[in-house]
């Protein structure tokens, strides 16, 4: 199969033809739409770097467009999703139904088959499904790419049982087709076949697994990029690139995330404290000088003949904030605490003290927890079972933890303290102890709130975060990783 | 500025090339050089530190026999240090000449300005080193996200116009558009403006067939089958939860490793024996030594 993304008689002259443009311009606003944003100036190095590369060079193409139009590693995902939706392969021979007859594919067919088995040339159709699986089985053994691209094209045809204009997602014909297909029962199978083989060794036989798992990945992959392009071929690319928009990790709410979005989120985490500890770094030094340092500016001053052109000053003393975190831990905010505990922690060395403590409705402190872990997961873990978190129910209750949280460590809040309460302030109508902030925020150099919910939910329901704002210095929404490292950087 | 032909048909042709130098790209490295060089804009590489971003600038300078001109970046680099500087002490023997000489009586002050402030007093820096060559040559400018914003904007000029203007000369533009790559590891966001003049490459861990034939082609006289070992090995560490995955250049620093020590086949005794070449945290060693120790069910 060859890629084309554009027909191939369209050999595009110096002034750029207006169909490719056409095209050029729905493809950027298709990513502007997935949340990359791309700029007029961009567009147009787009094109003129279209003017450069084969147009019948899929990949050729797909690499200019992201060069000039991707400028970060976080959308490229993004960017391939809506390339593969929005130039999907067009044309008669793709059509639903109308299956590519391919002469190298029949040949593999009745090549890897050994007997031909009646007509080769009928391809995979003509295959049955047992054949189809040890051919599946065959491929996996030896690495065959283009065997196991021809395969998943025939397992999507055969076993996902996609009819046109049927209102179902995806991941359901994904799902059919993947159990059909029984790749768990098959990576059993694979590494039995292994087992003879090796000359022994826990190492070998996890690097065996571990290739056998990356190919069956592939696979996978493969199988979706399949339905996908079926999927387009039924509805059109705009319909499907709707569905299967996906936010940008930074722009994942905490309080909605899958578990998939979770381990993206868990992954961007790590970069975004060591860009955030540059920054905070950065911002301390710069601005404030210290006192003269007259050693340095004599020696400075010999250059130029004993002058003292230049005065030299003292790196100034950083003076850092010294952080309480009290968290919200129950249910409902769970991950969001998790994540700017972690966020916090990780940043532990831009502040001279780091303390924490969680609550749902009883309060207990867990810096001891937190320190020193590696795996932020595990503290947590450790803290939901060791720390004496819960008073009555288990079920938040803010004006307790709160009241408890003064009556224990209040006199350690200082005039360098600044507080960060977490949580969506959701009360269950208990008494909101607001008077606990009143004070602290007296004591403290800031109190600060941040709240995972929406600012439109504020105050609706049982959320009583408006009887806590007015004694905060600030109260601010929290939704995702951008709107936390807006924060935290302010925080510095 | 000349606009000299075309020195590459086609991305794969760039690929084809930068192999008999010894760098394999992939696809997308490959077409991004080939744009660079079509499109006369700077390349702007960005991944993990060790994947090989300095590498592909020298690379690319070899492949086309440029000269390298190599800015590093540092917090507190400015214009003195990226552009150019007056060489003062030479102008002060200027002044000191003209005033002995004045002594016999003989010319003005205007003279001597139109003196200390020309070329020959000038000392150039990279980016005008490289804006002024008169061969061929390739600037890097390296780990770019270490320079304040601020000094990032002395490179815009640069970068999309390719002159520098110096008040007392006037605009110097260049005889010939070089090649640009500026890296960075990403700790801080660049900004927009740079990033919308240049083309943008992330180049992250190489897949495992190009990790094997770049270990192959680096280490030379590895056997195929350790090689193939010792790449399975690298992305089964990377794919733990680590402060710091191994990189291709610490790849090939265990690749030699194990071929010093005459080593044919990695089991798990040697593996862990040798792990502190791979990883650098003490933290991710053990861990790393626990996980290959395990059975493999997971």
């Amino acid at each position: 199969m060859v890629g084309e993304v554009f027909p191939p008689d369209e050999t595009l002259p110096a002034g750029s033809s207006a169909g490719l443009l056409a095209t050029v311009a729905g493809f950027v606003a298709e990513l502007r739409s997935a949340g990359i944003p791309v700029s007029l100036t961009e567009n147009l190095d787009a094109v003129e770097a279209l003017r450069h590369v084969p147009l019948g060079d899929r990949d050729a193409v797909k690499y200019a467009m992201a060069a000039t139009m991707v400028k970060a590693d976080a959308h490229w995902k993004v960017f391939e999703t809506v390339f593969d939706v929005y130039f999907a392969y067009r044309g008669e021979q793709y059509r639903l139904g109308h299956e590519p007859e391919d002469d190298e594919e029949a040949q593999l067919v009745s090549g890897l088959l050994g007997v031909p088995e009646g007509d080769a040339g009928g391809g995979m159709e003509a295959l049955s499904a047992e054949q189809l699986a040890e051919m599946l089985y065959r491929a996996l053994r030896d690495g065959d790419r283009a065997l196991l691209a021809a395969i998943a094209r025939a397992a999507v045809a055969r076993y996902a049982g996609m009819e046109p204009g049927r209102p179902v997602g995806g991941t359901y014909y994904l799902y059919r087709t993947l159990r059909q297909l029984d790749l768990e029962a098959l990576l059993g199978r694979l590494l039995d076949a292994e087992g003879g083989v090796g000359e022994g060794g826990d190492l070998d036989e996890r690097l065996v697994r571990e290739e056998y798992e990356s190919r069956i990945d592939a696979l996978r992959k493969q199988v979706e990029a399949e339905i996908r392009r079926r999927l387009v071929a039924d509805r059109g690319a705009e319909a499907v690139a709707r569905t299967v928009r996906r936010p940008l990790p930074e722009d994942i709410e905490f309080m909605h995330a899958t578990r998939e979005e979770m381990v993206a989120l868990r992954r961007a985490i790590a970069p975004l404290t060591r860009k955030l500890a540059v920054r905070l770094a950065r911002k301390r030094r710069r601005g404030r000088r210290g006192p003269l340092d007259f050693r340095a500016t004599v020696r400075e001053s010999l250059s130029a003949g004993g002058v003292p052109i230049e005065p030299v000053f003292k790196p100034p003393r950083p003076s850092k904030p010294e952080i309480m975190v009290v968290a919200d831990i129950s249910g409902s905010v769970a991950a969001f605490a998790r994540f700017t505990l972690q966020l916090v922690y990780s940043l532990g060395s831009q502040f001279s003290r780091v303390r924490a403590w969680a609550f749902i409705d009883g309060i207990d402190e867990v810096t001891d927890y937190l320190k020193g872990a590696d795996d932020i997961g595990a503290a947590i873990h450790r803290i939901n079972t060791e720390a004496d978190v819960i008073w009555v129910d288990g079920h938040s209750d803010y004006g307790h933890a709160l009241e408890a949280f003064w009556d224990r460590w209040g006199r350690q809040v200082e005039g360098r303290t600044t507080v960060l309460l977490l949580g969506d302030a959701r009360n269950n109508y208990h008494a909101s102890g607001a008077w606990v902030l009143a004070e602290l925020a007296r004591r403290a150099r800031h109190v600060y709130w941040l709240d995972p919910e929406p600012r439109s939910y504020w105050d609706t329901g049982d959320s009583i975060i408006g009887h806590y704002a007015p004694h905060c210095d600030g109260v601010y929404e929290c939704r995702n990783l951008k709107q936390l490292e807006r924060f935290v950087e302010q925080l510095g | 500025m000349t606009d000299p032909a075309p020195r590459f048909a086609s991305p794969a042709e760039v690929r084809r090339a930068l192999r008999e130098v010894d760098y394999l790209a992939d696809d997308g490295i490959a077409g991004v050089v080939f744009l660079a060089e079509r499109l006369g804009k700077p390349v702007l590489v960005e991944g993990p530190a060790g994947t090989g971003k300095t590498q592909l600038a020298k690379s690319v300078a070899e492949m086309t026999g440029a000269r390298l001109i190599r800015l590093q970046c540092y917090e507190g680099l400015d214009e003195s240090k990226a552009l150019y500087e007056w060489n003062y002490k030479k102008q002060l023997l200027r002044i000191q000449a003209q005033r002995v000489a004045e002594d016999g009586g003989a010319g003005g002050w205007g003279d001597v300005e139109e003196d200390i402030f020309s070329e020959p007093f000038l000392l150039t820096r990279p980016l005008l080193e490289a804006i002024r060559a008169e061969d061929p040559v390739v600037l890097l400018v390296d780990e770019v996200d270490r320079v304040e914003v601020e000094t990032e904007a002395l490179l815009l000029e640069v970068l999309s116009d390719y002159q520098v203007s110096i008040p007392e000369l006037g605009t110097v533009a260049a005889r010939q558009v070089p090649l640009v790559f500026l890296t960075s590891n990403n700790t801080r966001e660049l900004s927009e403006a740079l990033k919308r003049r240049c083309l943008f490459l992330h180049i992250d861990y190489p897949e495992l067939e190009r990790e094997r034939e770049i270990v192959s082609v680096r280490v030379p006289g590895i056997a195929e089958d350790l090689a193939e070992q010792v790449v399975r090995i690298v992305r089964s560490i990377r794919a733990l939860d680590l402060k710091k995955a191994p990189s291709v250049s610490e790849t090939l620093d265990w690749a030699r490793t194990l071929l010093l020590l005459g080593i044919r086949h990695v089991d798990t005794e040697t593996a862990t024996g040798t792990l502190h070449v791979l990883l650098k945290y003490q933290s991710d060693i053990d861990r790393a030594a626990k996980e290959l120790a395990a059975p493999a069910a997971r």
